[in-house]
């Protein structure tokens, strides 16, 4: 596995598989006595956000203290970076700090990749969402949502029929699940209005429908993604209700879902708007489920870019 | 000053000494010596190359690029003239200012420099600057454009081609719909959909290049297309001329070889505006180039300070040098593809843009009589590409470390050894 992880296209499946048996042996301490491991003690990680997100920095966090690493948090809003300082000057600040890790969150696409790639500085990158390009574990932690609901695809996800819904174009999160889910050997529908669909989908290995109806009925995995409202005002849809009726997920079409079939969103939730309450709140829901998995893949994460011992001699430990 | 060149291969494969005095070419034949001599070991003696598009930065923006530092650039390039863009700070849309750069020019003496006037006050789009009173100048500016912006409005377009008629000026489009591309980041196809940045897409200049177009002929005037990028540009130009309409284009060097999948690691390096296209647009643009649909290469030297692309690539601005590379870069996509003959990319650099900004001096055959505007090019080495070797103020190019044909020996301007042996002569002509 490569020093950083920046997008899905940095792993093998097999590299992704062994991120997610790495969250299974974690679960399985995660549950006894001693949540702590003392893998990473000494080592410090960065959480350096530029957006606001508390959930992701949060699961950072925890993903990091439980694995006995030193956490600063480092927020743009308050800080030099609201005065200026340009990307570089904050890292470099960072690494002189003696940072082995930066978790990064940035508004501007690539950002991950260019302080990965442009030497100035040599910890290691994990992006935790860049623009409207990548946010990879997000993708892991649903991948291993989706394995911890599906006995039966433990090491390929072939067979399986996933349904991401919303808006494709903005969206970070659906990019990485496309690139990790199909890398897996699932079937991907998206579904959304054409407005929000990117003109270069014809090169991913997906396929697209305008039609939620149609594809609720047919997948085990139906993906919602949040909808801005503010899309209405640059008329990617004309009106919240018409998106709502359009790719909405109702009671209609929760009940339309079939009996084995979950429903996952990377929240935080708009109720109402692309889920309804009763959906959201459903058995089907896998939702909290995803916030818990969140901190144990990331400590999969961090555990193999910044390498411990072996995992199962530390459990013994 | 008096010079000699000896033995320079002209195009036709002849090989021959040229006496050149007090600017002018004074007399060709063999076995002449006369004053200062240079030897041109039968490498190839041409027109002085003329670029109708380049970005000084001066004035406002002198820690990218001067007028000086520019002209050094170009003549290092081969270039004899060059034609400042009006977005400087404050913007070129006043005979004082396009006064002023053209006397920095002439100061620097590397090369001619002539300005190009904005359309509109300010580059705001709204109301026409004094064109005329620009015209009037001692610059003499015939050229006019808004470049970095696009006349948007089509009322305001159709008037400044009309306008320019009385002074046989010509309107030069950065053809970008504004609405299409707000926010844009890269071109809009399939790379950009997986690295999640905001698209430019081809209609948004192809749109404006068919509105233009019409406008052009309906009110009879001469238009000319910036930096033309995309294969339905070139089917546009193709249509406009087959109508006899009187409209005039342009290809930078970088959108003839580099395509947007060097998007892909987020160097800013790579970001232009407009941006670099598809395989299918670099073949298009080729052809049109080849069959005169596009009249000639402009370089869009675009000079950014270092802190200006040393960023993530949304803050990063658009742009690229091209100077120094443009010959090379040319030779590269045109003639070792065998797609044109150094006949071809003499008229695609020299004659053909002197000809349609109407610098007499420039681009004239090599004949007695003629201006000393020249340039004298080894055809057969190649060399890398250092940005630390760069004239420029600026080094961002993105050709770095690439080995490219050609290299541009030495450079007559105006009678005088500006370039020698590649080196610059301290100090240009004064």
């Amino acid at each position: 596995m490569n020093r950083h992880l920046l997008s899905i296209n940095d792993l093998s499946p097999q590299d992704a598989l062994g991120i997610l048996n790495t969250a299974s042996e974690l679960s399985k301490i995660s549950d006894g006595p001693m949540k702590k491991l003392p893998t990473l003690r000494g080592r410090t990680i960065v959480n350096l956000f530029f957006e606001d997100s508390t959930r992701t920095r949060i699961s950072f966090e925890s993903a990091a203290k439980r694995l006995s690493a030193d956490v600063i948090n480092f927020s743009a809003k308050g800080s030099s970076v609201s005065k200026g300082e340009s990307l570089k000057d904050t890292a470099q600040t960072l690494q002189a700090m003696g940072a082995d890790a930066v978790v990064i969150r940035h508004g501007a696409s690539g950002a991950a990749q260019r302080l990965a790639d442009s030497g100035w500085i040599s910890a290691s990158v994990i992006n935790a969402g860049d623009g409207t390009h990548e946010h990879p574990t997000q993708a892991l932690l649903d991948a291993y949502t989706i394995r911890s609901k599906f006995p039966q695809y433990q090491e390929s996800f072939a067979g399986l029929k996933i349904g991401i819904v919303g808006d494709i174009l903005h969206s970070r999160v659906a990019r990485s699940n496309v690139l990790l889910l199909t890398k897996l050997g699932a079937k991907v529908t998206l579904v959304a209005p054409p407005t929000l669909i990117p003109v270069g989908v014809t090169d991913w290995d997906v396929d697209v429908s305008y039609d939620l109806d149609d594809v609720v009925k047919k997948v085990d995995v139906l993906m919602m993604l949040r909808v801005q409202s503010e899309r209405m005002k640059d008329s990617f849809f004309p009106s919240e209700r018409e998106y709502s009726r359009g790719y909405g997920l109702d009671i209609a079409r929760l009940n339309a879902l079939q009996e084995h079939a979950i429903v996952m969103h990377p929240g935080p939730m708009n109720r109402g708007l692309e889920i309804s309450a009763e959906s959201a709140d459903s058995h089907r829901s896998v939702v909290l489920a995803q916030v818990a998995n969140g901190v144990l893949v990331r400590m999969a994460v961090l555990y193999q870019l910044l390498g411990g011992a072996a995992l199962t001699g530390e459990v013994s430990a | 000053m008096q010079y000699t060149i000896k033995n320079a291969r002209l195009l036709d494969g002849s090989v021959v000494d040229v006496v050149i005095k007090d600017g002018t070419i004074t007399e060709i034949g063999n076995s002449l010596n006369v004053g200062e001599v240079v030897n041109a070991d039968k490498n190839l003696l041409i027109p002085g190359l003329v670029d109708l598009h380049t970005h000084l930065r001066e004035p406002g923006r002198e820690d990218s690029e001067t007028v000086a530092t520019g002209s050094m650039a170009a003549a290092k390039g081969g270039f004899t003239a060059i034609s400042a863009m009006a977005n400087t700070f404050p913007v070129a849309d006043t005979a004082g200012v396009v006064e002023q750069v053209f006397r920095l020019g002439q100061e620097a003496g590397y090369c001619d420099v002539f300005p190009i006037g904005a359309v509109t006050q300010g580059l705001k789009g709204e109301a026409l600057a004094e064109l005329g009173a620009m015209a009037n100048s001692k610059a003499r500016v015939r050229m006019f454009s808004d470049d970095g912006k696009c006349v948007s409005d089509p009322l305001l377009m159709r008037r400044a081609l009309e306008y320019v008629k009385t002074f046989n000026g010509i309107i030069a489009q950065h053809a970008q719909d504004p609405a299409l591309t707000v926010g844009s980041q890269m071109n809009e196809g399939v790379v950009s959909s997986k690295l999640g940045l905001t698209g430019w897409p081809a209609v948004a200049e192809e749109a404006i290049i068919a509105r233009d177009i019409l406008l052009a002929e309906h009110v009879g005037s001469r238009l000319h297309i910036c930096h033309l990028t995309t294969a339905g540009g070139v089917d546009l130009l193709r249509f406009a001329k087959s109508r006899g309409i009187s409209v005039t284009a342009e290809v930078t060097p970088h959108h003839l070889l580099l395509t947007d999948d060097l998007v892909a690691n987020y160097d800013p390096v790579f970001k232009v505006n407009p941006p670099l296209r598809t395989e299918k647009d670099v073949v298009a643009l080729r052809a049109g180039l080849a069959d005169g649909t596009i009249d000639i290469v402009g370089t869009d030297h675009a000079p950014h300070p270092t802190e200006d692309k040393d960023c993530e690539w949304q803050s990063a601005a658009f742009g690229m040098v091209g100077l120094e590379t443009a010959l090379s870069v040319v030779v590269k996509s045109m003639i070792e593809t065998k797609l044109m003959s150094w006949s071809d990319l003499v008229e695609r650099m020299s004659i053909a843009p002197a000809r349609i900004a109407g610098y007499s001096n420039h681009g004239r055959d090599i004949a007695v009589g003629a201006p000393a505007n020249l340039t004298i090019i080894d055809t057969s080495s190649n060399w890398i590409v250092d940005r630390n070797r760069l004239a420029s103020k600026s080094k961002n190019t993105p050709f770095q470390a690439m080995s490219l044909p050609a290299r541009v020996l030495h450079t007559f301007f105006n009678g005088n050894l500006v370039l020698k042996d590649s080196e610059l002569v301290r100090g240009g002509s004064n």
